[in-house]
């Protein structure tokens, strides 16, 4: 307690050093690790959900076939979410991403099947381009429209994005008066995985290798940073553990990725067409690393940069924690909160393609409901709704243990009623443990 | 009350401001002004309009009259980035940290260092944190915890480093000491007089007489919202002072504002 200035005794807290000289074993790997024990709960939650549904489903679960599934099936919630984080660490909410990505995979649909082939010709290798850059456009213009009102008009988010849900679904419909649109173009197709839209074994595992250089690269600049300035460092050990930990959790899922074969009929119709013997026992091509995965993983990267390395992340922290002191701090708040929900339509857009190519058509009720997994996503990951705290990967992760317990119960055939009931009760008591966590930490 | 030569020109004039919220005038018509390396304590009770007078320098609100000098010269404030743009510091009575970040953050909050590539300069931000932490409250030492978690001597001094490390001209200080100790409280007391030494013109604002009378060259005194007078605290006696906050009475050695009692009326 000499850390502490003469008339603050009553204060509760210790410096780390202090604390965890006088903790167990467990305090003390967690202090030198610097690990945050929301995550290791997330990760927890995760394997107690993954691993029940194994048991149950009888070991169909946990196949690389079903995890490679759910990877996709992931995707397009999870880039959204590291959205969503940060529209709620600032306090808002946006109820219309799932309208908003509705609207924006029509006008992509339209614009690569109906309107680009005939101005350009059929198949032209730009249509998934012009369509996609397109869409991101129309995005931030969404989400710019939204953010000036509710930053510069007053209104709140909640409402705002409660009516975008219902105009944005109207805009939808109204692209193509409900027609669905289809097929999409090939090129885009690949932005939605299956066979085509993954990268193989050789490129998934030069990935993963790239991704542990980098993991250790990280960690040995921060480092050398702190030493710069003789800050306190993490124990040599605890780095080579960290860099460890998330080195073979890459390399685990690029082998996980690499075990799922294309299917035989694919692989037979791909050997036919290059010539090649048909091995016996069948034609093994792995999938490798799905495309969309690869497209939300990026997503989760930059946005990880975004609102940890530069100004306008800080931004959107100091925001949430005391709106009032960042606009004294000179933060134009105004700009910065329609500037996240800018890069939520954005987002929404990368979503839309996903999701259209994933389906092969836009339709009408594509994205329906979205909403609700993407919060549900964001809050399950540790992003608080009373603002101020938050990480991108937790959402990710969040968005994960989401999509996990739905293709659960697909997978045991449970009816969609019961599936939303229990998505229901999920969110609650996630919301509640997260609270008396909470509450105990603070 | 000219017993000591001051310089010609004020570092800040507040001329005839005025501001009313929805037909109540919290501000009526002030005039302050403040000389560099001069202490001037704004004292008033509690809804007399001294936070609100000072958040309009701080470019927090916006006045509906009255101009702003700043070494003479008519500027604009409109939001508080023109305020700091103009070397106006602020410590608000609230402190306006941002709770879930930590004090680095806090200090460089809206003037973040950069690196090379335009990124977050976390760690120059943090060494510059633990040098002037370490000339203020040479105990702190919680670098890596949001400032939620620190005691309110501590965010008290985080929201100091704030507001020093800029190099400011001008200090405002909202009730500086209400969260602190006694021991904290005079610290506070030894950097306004270092800080006065370095010819920055502080505003110190408070409720409490007894706080600003020692610190202060000289005081102006408002009540319900408008100025009752300025005076040389060499002038005046506590007691003087006391009988403007509370009854509005201008002494012989301040000078009435328009704020001041009627000489006839009973006392």
């Amino acid at each position: 307690m000499v850390d502490e200035p003469i008339g603050t005794a009553a204060a509760p807290d210790q410096p780390l050093t202090a604390r965890a000289a006088t903790a167990g074993p467990f305090a003390r790997f967690l202090a030198a690790t610097e690990i945050d024990t929301r995550l290791i709960g997330m990760i927890g939650a995760l394997a107690v959900v993954w691993i029940g549904f194994d048991v149950l489903s009888g070991g169909v679960f946990l196949t690389p076939r079903n995890l490679w599934n759910l990877s996709v099936q992931t995707a397009s919630v999870a880039v959204m979410a590291t959205g969503m984080v940060f529209v709620i660490v600032t306090r808002h909410i946006d109820l219309s991403v799932g309208s908003v990505l509705g609207f924006i995979g029509m006008i992509i649909g339209v614009t690569q099947a109906e309107l680009l082939p005939e101005l350009l010709g059929f198949g032209h290798p730009a249509i998934w381009a012009i369509a996609l850059a397109l869409g991101i456009v129309i995005g931030v213009l969404i989400g710019g429209l939204q953010g000036f009102v509710i930053a510069y008009l007053g209104v709140p988010a909640f409402i705002t994005t409660l009516g975008g849900l219902l105009v944005w679904r109207g805009a939808a419909w109204w692209v193509t008066s409900g027609r669905t649109v289809a097929p999409m173009d090939q090129s885009f197709r690949l932005l939605g995985g299956g066979a085509d839209g993954a990268i193989g074994a050789t490129a998934s595992w030069i990935i993963g290798l790239i991704a542990c250089v980098g993991i250790f690269a990280m960690l040995a600049m921060s480092r050398r940073q702190r030493q710069r300035f003789k800050f306190p460092l993490r124990p040599l050990w605890a780095e080579a553990f960290l860099g460890g930990v998330a080195s073979v959790l890459v390399l685990g899922a690029v082998a996980i990725a690499n075990a799922y074969p294309w299917p035989v009929g694919i692989a037979r119709r791909y050997a036919e067409a290059n010539g090649i013997e048909i091995p016996e026992g069948g034609l093994f091509i792995p999938h490798g690393i799905a495309i969309p995965v690869l497209v939300a993983v990026g997503v989760g990267v930059v946005m990880t940069f975004i609102g940890t390395r530069t100004r306008f992340g800080r931004y959107v922290f100091a925001i949430g924690g005391n709106p009032e002191a960042a606009e004294l701090s000179g933060i134009n708040t105004r700009w910065v909160t329609m500037k996240i929900f800018m890069l939520m339509g954005a987002l929404c857009a990368i979503s839309a393609s996903i999701s259209t190519a994933r389906l092969n058509a836009a339709t009408n009720a594509q994205g329906a409901l979205d909403e609700l997994y993407v919060i549900a996503a964001a809050v399950i990951g540790g992003t608080s709704l009373g603002g101020g705290i938050g990480t991108v990967a937790g959402a990710m992760l969040g968005a994960l243990v989401m999509q996990s317990l739905q293709s659960g119960m697909v997978l045991l055939g449970m009816d969609t009623p019961l599936q939303n009931i229990v998505v229901g009760i999920v969110l609650v008591l996630a919301v509640w443990i997260d609270t008396v966590y909470r509450r105990r930490t603070a | 009350m000219s017993d000591r030569p001051s310089p010609a020109i004020p570092l800040v004039e507040m001329r005839n401001i005025s501001i009313s919220f929805g037909g109540l005038h919290a501000v009526d018509d002030v005039t302050v002004d403040l000389y560099p390396g001069e202490v001037v304590g704004l004292l008033g009770h509690n809804g007399a309009g001294k936070s609100t007078l000072i958040k309009i320098l701080s470019g927090a609100y916006k006045r509906d009259a009255g101009t702003i000098l700043i070494n003479g010269d008519e500027v604009t404030i409109n939001n508080p980035r023109d305020a700091k743009a103009q070397g106006i510091e602020t410590i608000y009575q609230t402190l306006a940290l941002a709770d879930n970040v930590d004090a680095a953050a806090n200090l460089f909050l809206g003037r973040e260092l950069r690196t090379a590539w335009g990124t977050l300069d976390d760690v120059a931000m943090e060494a510059a944190t633990r040098e002037v932490m370490g000339r203020l409250n040479p105990n702190f030492h919680r670098f890596k915890d949001p400032v939620k978690a620190l005691s309110g001597g501590q965010r008290q001094s985080v929201a100091i480093a704030r507001a020093i490390h800029f190099n400011a001209r001008i200090l405002i200080m909202d009730e500086p000491t209400a969260a602190l100790g006694p021991q904290e409280t005079a610290q506070v007391g030894e950097l306004i007089l270092q800080l006065k030494k370095e010819g920055i013109g502080i505003f110190l604002i408070s409720h409490d007489i007894h706080d600003v009378f020692d610190l202060s060259d000289r005081v102006s005194v408002m009540k319900n919202g408008r100025l009752v007078g300025s005076a040389r605290t060499s002038d005046v006696t506590k007691d003087e002072v006391l009988g403007m906050i509370i009854l509005g009475k201008c002494p012989p050695g301040a000078v009435p504002g328009p704020g001041a009692a009627r000489e006839t009326e009973p006392a």
